[in-house]
């Protein structure tokens, strides 16, 4: 297990270092020098000059993507040169936005996954699991933005209920709350939808193994083997779509936030690709890079933990 | 009195009939072999017994458990039944045991079930049935799973859960098919072992006739969901009466070292055991059977003849001599 | 069920159209109404998006202030938007924007990733072992991260968006390629043709690609709506289709400063978006069940 943990950790680091190299190509290599960019295409050549200058920007490429390492590395990212701010601060203050909505967002998405999936998998074959499979075909096929102009209609339009947009900030964290529901609704909506069909997936199968009639045959209830022998393993492969949707929520935050103007990671990124604040998408997007990478090595190790199978083939 | 007794059960998927009005009894201390190809509905009704068939399966009849009919019993009682009264061995331990429970806890919940035993008490007493099927160091062994066991061991599992509760019946479909042949011999022993210890009635489900001559008092034959005959170990396999149960005779014989069939003729069943559901009308063996007639059209009733029961309108006569120059190639 | 009424046959696992005559092909179809309905829907956008080509009834970009956010009426079917555009025709225009991003990206990343899968099932070895690291590298790469990224980098455009997704979903092609490939190279009538030397690119044409095209064509069909799902939320975003083009995701996040005044502005290219994936997610599920019917539960 140390042997493979180690393994995987390099494995993440050598993505992590891959992925500063494409982000600061794709940023500083592709056409027009970054401050041409910044300054748009009525720029003097003095002042590109000059920006270049300030930014460092005048330094050899691979001066500039170690510069750029060492931001990363040691977390001080410097300070934007649009917003005058630090960039660290400002992404930090993002997270306190993104972080609680992903969060909220996932729990809702496996409220609605567990029961939908189990019932889909008992049912199957019936009206209720199939109305449960239509249901969750249909959610798949709502982007998210589809779905949160939709709940921005239904609540604040038409019933008044919870705001439409903006998000009063933590001290006040009732409001707070309040402002981050449709958004979390929206995301967990279809995180449920496409997380109940692995859960009616694993389910069903579970329920067709073999030793889950042995558990039947030793004298247990259908709800005990199913609690005992079945929900250990149908979980192994929840477990690994959980993780991965959970990857795909934080991208879905990204898109939730601007429909619903919160001020969070996805926004931030947004507005500074508006800005041209190029230095800042290129954090923003290692950022969150970093996070999927992460992610995914935790899910590949925790399945390792769930699967006794797995660990000793290792 | 018998502990099992099973009245005209059946089984069908639907409107199609698998299982055709099936009876026989077990009694304690019994061993009695099932045998027939595989699709000819065994497994099916072992299943049936323990109230256990997959979905879309329903079953009809009466299973006498100890005078009690289960098939009119509540889920409750039969709950407390399973792996305690009469409890069932599968053929692929590896599958049949649950991949990510320490085999330990999974012989031990057995008992936790059926005897309230807590945690510790029920560990206890299954590291004691691990050694009764001769697995050694339980303590070593109770902490693997089933992928780190071999198939005897695994099987060897499967049969201290089945036999944790000492059960008075023992359905054990196939239960060697799976390992090794030179484990075969020992888990056989094993298994004799234990069932005359708790002096248990034993169905032992098999299409290899060497296992059932080693093991069994009496043979039931099954072909295309019906019982078509049964007697005694000895005379069924000396004298087959029904050409279906003369016809795996002759081809068992055949592979065994000590046949005396006619070198270069392998004798075998003409065809093979059609799909579920596309038996012929009446006797189902009769499309393969080379004594079938007319009358064959009309499924025959099970009589008594010489010292078997046989459902045949034209079973093959006592002294036909060898069984497998019998039946043609 | 019962033991012998399975009928095993060993092929590779991946589904193969098979040399299926087309009476058993079209009552696979009909057997199959998922598939049929997400048929229909597909086809609904391509012809939708045809039309609109030809005729649209008021021109798409045709600004009209006088009748801005009129609501539905006879004369402007759907309504108008705030500079008094035709929602209709801007609806059904919006059709070519998704079927050229969609094709686009399938197209990018099959191009892309059948040959590097072939070439990875073909050489194996360390060669093949690289090509699927680098498809693991890519594919932890978010694909709309990297839309975002290129679009930051060259600026926003449909092409420059569906760049981005094709070549991020390139991985989905190379590991489906790599592995039904794998399956039908080691079967023996291939190991027979390697034998009398016949050419790696011959045998990939005569006997590869037929046999692994139907598990390609249901991916491509799945990427389709991931692609167009994709490219709604980029122009919703601001950063795909430039303004004044109409699509689906532009013309929702205009209607979002309206929706006091025209809830349906936002709904009809919601409900445009929404049958566009979910006839793609049908199609895509369903055509595994017309392919192979043994696939079928």
């Amino acid at each position: 297990m140390i042997r493979f943990t180690a393994r995987r950790l390099a494995i993440v680091i050598a993505s992590l270092f891959a992925s500063t190299l494409i982000v600061f190509a794709i940023l500083a290599v592709l056409p027009g020098s970054t401050a041409q960019v910044i300054l748009g295409t009525q720029a003097t050549p003095d002042s590109v000059r000059a920006l270049n200058q300030q930014l460092g920007l005048d330094k050899p490429l691979w001066q500039q993507y170690g510069n750029w390492l060492q931001q990363l590395v040691t977390g001080n990212l410097g300070t934007s040169y649009i917003s005058q701010q630090q960039i660290g601060e400002q992404i930090t203050q993002a997270l306190r936005v993104t972080g609680p909505l992903v969060l909220f967002g996932m729990l809702i998405g496996l409220a609605i996954a567990f029961p939908a999936g189990i019932i889909g998998a008992l049912r199957s074959g019936q009206r209720s699991g199939a109305l449960v499979g239509a249901a969750s075909q249909v959610g798949i096929a709502i982007p998210t933005f589809v779905g949160g102009i939709l709940l921005i209609i239904i609540f604040p339009v038409k019933l008044h209920l919870l705001p439409a947009s903006g998000f009063p900030g933590w001290s006040n964290p009732g409001q707070a709350i309040e402002s981050l529901i449709l958004p979390a609704v929206t995301l967990g909506l279809v995180e449920g939808a496409i997380i109940s069909r692995y859960v009616r997936a694993s389910i069903s199968e579970v329920l067709q193994s073999d030793y889950l009639r042995t558990a039947r045959a030793k004298g247990l209830t259908p709800g005990q083997a199913l609690r005992r022998h079945g929900l250990r393993n149908a979980l192994i492969p929840i477990v690994t779509v959980v993780g991965l949707e959970l990857t795909g929520l934080i991208i879905g935050a990204i898109v939730v936030e601007n429909v619903f103007t919160l001020p969070g990671l996805g926004q931030l990124l947004l507005q500074s690709v508006a800005n041209r604040d190029l230095l800042m998408v290129r954090d923003i997007v290692m950022i969150v890079a970093a996070a999927v990478l992460i992610i995914n090595m935790l899910v590949d190790l925790s399945y390792r933990v769930l699967d006794p199978r797995v660990m000793s083939r290792v | 009195m018998p502990v099992l007794s099973v009245r005209d059960l059946s089984v069908r998927a639907g409107d199609l009939p698998l299982v055709h009005g099936v009876s026989f009894d077990l009694s304690a201390g019994e061993r009695v072999g099932l045998i027939g190809e595989s699709g000819s509905g065994k497994s099916l009704t072992a299943l049936a017994v323990m109230g256990l068939l997959g979905k879309g399966l329903t079953a009809q009849g009466q299973v006498l458990f100890e005078g009690q009919d289960l098939m009119s019993t509540t889920e409750k009682r039969r709950c407390q039944l399973r792996g305690n009264g009469l409890s069932m061995v599968f053929q692929e331990p590896m599958t049949a045991l649950n991949p990510t429970m320490r085999v330990g806890r999974q012989i031990g919940e057995v008992l936790r079930v059926h005897r309230n035993l807590g945690k510790r008490a029920a560990r206890e007493q299954a590291r004691g049935l691990m050694e009764r099927v001769d697995i050694p160091d339980p303590v070593h062994y109770e902490r693997h799973y089933p992928h780190q066991l071999s198939g005897g061991q695994r099987q060897r599992i499967m049969l201290a859960m089945a036999t944790a509760c000492e059960p008075s019946v023992i359905l054990a479909d196939e239960p060697t098919t799976a390992l090794d042949v030179t484990v075969q011999s020992r888990m056989l022993e094993l298994m004799r072992k234990l069932v005359a210890e708790q002096n248990s009635a034993l169905l032992l489900i098999t299409h290899d006739l060497a296992v059932v001559s080693e093991m069994s008092d009496r043979i039931l034959t099954m072909y295309g969901g019906h019982i078509v005959e049964s007697g005694s170990t000895k005379s069924l396999l000396d004298h087959p009466r029904h050409p279906y149960t003369s016809a795996l005779v002759a081809t068992s014989n055949a592979v065994t070292v000590d046949s005396k069939a006619p070198a270069g003729a392998l004798p075998m069943i003409e065809g093979s055991v059609p799909a579920t559901g596309q038996f012929p009308t009446g006797c189902p063996f009769r499309d393969r059977c080379p004594r079938a007639d007319e009358k064959c059209a009309v499924m025959p009733p099970l009589e008594p003849l010489g010292d078997q029961v046989v459902a045949c309108w034209h079973p093959v006569p006592e002294n036909a001599g060898d069984p497998a120059s019998r039946v043609g190639a | 069920m019962s033991e012998g009424a399975v009928a095993l046959t060993l092929e590779p696992e991946g589904v193969s159209l098979g040399r299926a005559d087309d009476q058993s092909l079209r009552r696979r179809w009909a057997a199959s109404p998922s598939a049929l309905i997400g048929l229909i829907l597909v086809l609904l956008v391509f012809v939708t998006a045809l039309i609109s080509l030809v005729w649209t009834p008021y021109p798409p970009l045709a600004v009209d202030p006088a009748h801005n956010l009129s609501g539905m009426s006879s004369s402007h079917l759907l309504g108008t938007d705030q500079y008094g555009r035709d929602v209709l025709s801007r609806v059904m225009s919006s059709a070519q924007i998704t079927v050229y991003a969609g094709a686009l990206a399938v197209f990018i990343a099959a191009l892309i990733g059948i040959p590097a899968g072939l070439y990875a099932a073909w050489r194996g070895g360390a060669p093949g072992e690289a090509v699927l690291r680098l498809a693991d590298l890519i594919y932890a790469f978010p694909a709309l991260l990297a839309a975002i990224t290129l679009s930051a980098a060259i600026g926003a455009s449909t092409t420059t968006a569906m760049i981005a997704i094709g070549i991020a979903y390139t991985p989905v092609f190379i590991r489906v390629t790599r592995s039904n490939a794998l399956l039908v190279l080691s079967s023996e009538y291939i190991l027979a043709a390697r034998s009398y030397g016949r050419r790696p690119l011959a045998i990939m044409r005569r006997h590869v690609l037929p046999n692994i095209s139907a598990t390609i064509i249901i991916q491509m069909t799945l990427l389709f709506s991931l692609a167009i799902l994709a490219e709604a939320a980029l122009d919703y975003l601001g950063l795909g289709t430039n303004p004044p083009t109409a699509s689906w995701g532009n013309m929702l996040q205009d209607s979002q400063n309206y929706l006091n005044k025209d809830v349906m502005l936002s709904v009809w290219p919601g409900v445009a978006i929404f049958l566009t994936v979910l006839g793609s997610n049908l199609l895509g599920d369903g055509l595994g069940d017309v392919f192979d019917p043994r696939r079928k539960r």
